[in-house]
């Protein structure tokens, strides 16, 4: 007698291990890598550059960029590890094994989504840390500052699944993150407070959506942010809804993934 | 016999506009092996795609084991291993990992057991902590099919299963396929070699551009569409057939020497005595004589000229 649960568990659990196994492969480039680049932002603007700065909100420079490289590090690895974790199976033919499973798409989604958002929240744990190597600061709101650093990786590698299904070549597959994602963080308050931009600049900026993360997960650490912390969540929380919505839609029409 | 999968007016037409199926019905029965016969781009694939839920149908429905493949895709699902045409795995995994990554896939707990035993049938438990991209193209196609096996299927679809592999590697996958049937698994397999179906199914379906010609057992088809032949070796060669022969369905070869009658082996009066006894009458006296039956290859290719 073939036993179906109404949730396939074990199937997460396979695809979420196989994910996690893939960033152990590959330890070096998977966490290594970005963790490196990061404490070079802390050397380079945290200590030698934030040492000639003034102090912005009552913050040390080097310690207010901290939230903001982590946002960096997050928004970047999120989209990269959820894109790359889905386009390589449909890349490679694998994703056969998947489309043909007794899995549903939310199943497929939390396993993927899952295992990227986890690799990201571990690697901004881990940048959390060597920040404090350079610089020292406090953490306000600790329980917001993890579930804001929860959101916006669950949020992003949503983003990145989509992105790793509209992608039909390695290209595309890099395109977005380089040319949008990476541009808004560095316009998004990661290295400023928006506050010290022109009237106009403020205005445009707050078309940016990575602008209500950074200030969101600055608050968490230091009382203070560019925008209101409802705003920030709302604005988090509402751009996860729509991923959530595009992610639905994909599977539903199986747009890209089934003829 | 019981069927397991039951498709039932099922079409396909891609977005290209592209019609791949054109109103499939087909039962298949528990137990059995099933090999689909088709020349390439007949609608083989996107046949198993369909049942295995890689691609939608378009019209029709398809049920396994009593559930229908949308609506109850979970059951559905999980009775059927899926062994595609090309060599498609995660290059860098070993073989462990992967197989035992199909079994949760499906739905199944970690059973360490029947991954060992679903190893060793297939000779890779030598194999297991090696990764998939070391291996050989026969070892490859073998892993592929472990992991179509290691969730207990039901049902299994080789899709071209010995494409491109060599004979002794064919006849392995052979005895492999033979032994799954034996322990209850219904196998259905595409191909193009027709002495694959000839050696291994137990009955036969033929499609040729989206159509399902024609679905028998396989001795019943060859029997229904067999001719068969009876060729003559003349005592002295003939420069034309006499013109009271010629009406018979009688061929003389190019060198005068052979006389071939080809006859409906189904028929109750084949004609033979009667083309013995005329052939007497004209003096035409022969040294030898052999029948033959025509091969499933031939009746495939006639099947795919003539469909109708």
């Amino acid at each position: 007698m073939i036993k179906v649960s109404t949730m396939n568990y074990y199937a997460i659990r396979a695809i979420y291990h196989f994910e996690l196994a893939r960033t152990w492969r590959t330890l070096l480039q998977s966490i290594a890598s970005p963790v490196i680049s990061t404490a070079l932002y802390f050397v380079v603007f945290g200590a030698a550059i934030g040492s000639r700065m003034v102090e912005i909100d009552g913050v040390s420079y080097g310690a207010f960029i901290v939230p903001g490289l982590i946002m960096l590090l997050l928004l970047t690895e999120s989209t990269a590890n959820a894109s790359f974790g889905i386009y390589m199976p449909r890349y490679s033919g694998t994703i056969y094994e998947v489309l043909s499973a007794p899995i549903s798409w939310i199943e497929v989604v939390i396993a993927y989504v899952g295992a990227a958002a986890t690799k990201s929240v571990v690697l901004g744990l881990i940048t959390l840390l060597t920040a404090r190597l350079f610089v020292a600061f406090e953490i306000a709101h600790p329980l917001w500052m993890l579930a804001f650093l929860l959101l916006t990786a669950v949020t992003f590698s949503l983003f990145g699944f989509i992105i790793g299904i509209w992608a039909d070549s390695f290209e595309r597959l890099q395109i977005i993150p380089m040319l949008i994602v990476t541009p808004l963080t560095f316009l998004g308050g990661t290295f400023y407070s928006i506050n010290m931009l022109p009237p106009l600049w403020q205005t445009i900026t707050l078309f940016n959506p990575v602008v209500y993360l950074v200030s969101g997960f600055r608050w968490s650490f230091y009382g203070v942010a560019d925008v209101s912390i409802a705003i920030s969540l709302g604005m988090t929380l509402g751009f996860m809804l729509l991923c959530l919505l595009l992610v639905w839609w994909i599977f539903h029409s199986g747009y890209r993934l089934k003829q | 016999m019981a069927a397991i999968i039951t498709i039932r007016n099922l079409s396909k037409t891609y977005a290209s506009g592209f019609q791949a199926l054109n109103n499939i019905n087909l039962d298949i029965h528990r137990g059995e092996i099933f090999a689909l016969l088709g020349p390439n781009g007949a609608g083989k694939t996107t046949l198993i795609s369909i049942i295995c839920g890689i691609v939608s149908p378009s019209a029709g429905s398809v049920k396994v084991d009593g559930h229908d493949i949308i609506r109850d895709y979970r059951h559905a699902r999980a009775r059927i291993g899926l062994v595609p045409q090309e060599l498609i795995t995660d290059a860098f995994e070993p073989v462990w990992d992967t197989v035992s990554f199909s079994r949760g896939l499906f739905g199944k707990p970690p059973d360490p057991a029947h991954i060992e035993q679903v190893l060793r049938e297939l000779s890779l438990w030598e194999k297991r902590r090696s990764r998939v991209l070391e291996l050989s193209g026969g070892m490859k196609r073998r892993v592929l099919i472990a992991k179509a096996l290691a969730h207990e299927p039901q049902i299994l679809f080789l899709d071209e299963p010995t494409a491109g592999v060599d004979v002794e590697l064919r006849r392995e996958m052979w005895a492999t396929v033979r032994r799954l049937r034996d322990s209850g698994v219904t196998v259905i397999l595409t191909t193009h070699y027709i002495e694959e179906a000839e050696e291994m199914a137990d009955r036969i379906g033929v499609i040729n551009r989206g159509e399902l010609i024609v679905a028998e057992d396989k001795q019943a088809l060859m029997h229904k569409l067999g001719r068969k032949q009876l060729k003559l070796q003349l005592q002295r060669p003939l420069a034309a057939i006499p013109p009271e022969l010629a009406v018979d369905p009688l061929e003389l070869s190019a060198d005068g020497s052979e006389l071939t009658y080809t006859f409906d082996a189904q028929h109750q009066h084949t004609g033979i005595a009667e083309l013995l006894r005329r052939l007497s009458t004209h003096g035409i006296d022969f040294k030898d004589l052999q029948s033959s039956q025509s091969s499933l290859e031939e009746i495939f290719v006639n099947l795919v000229r003539n469909p109708h």
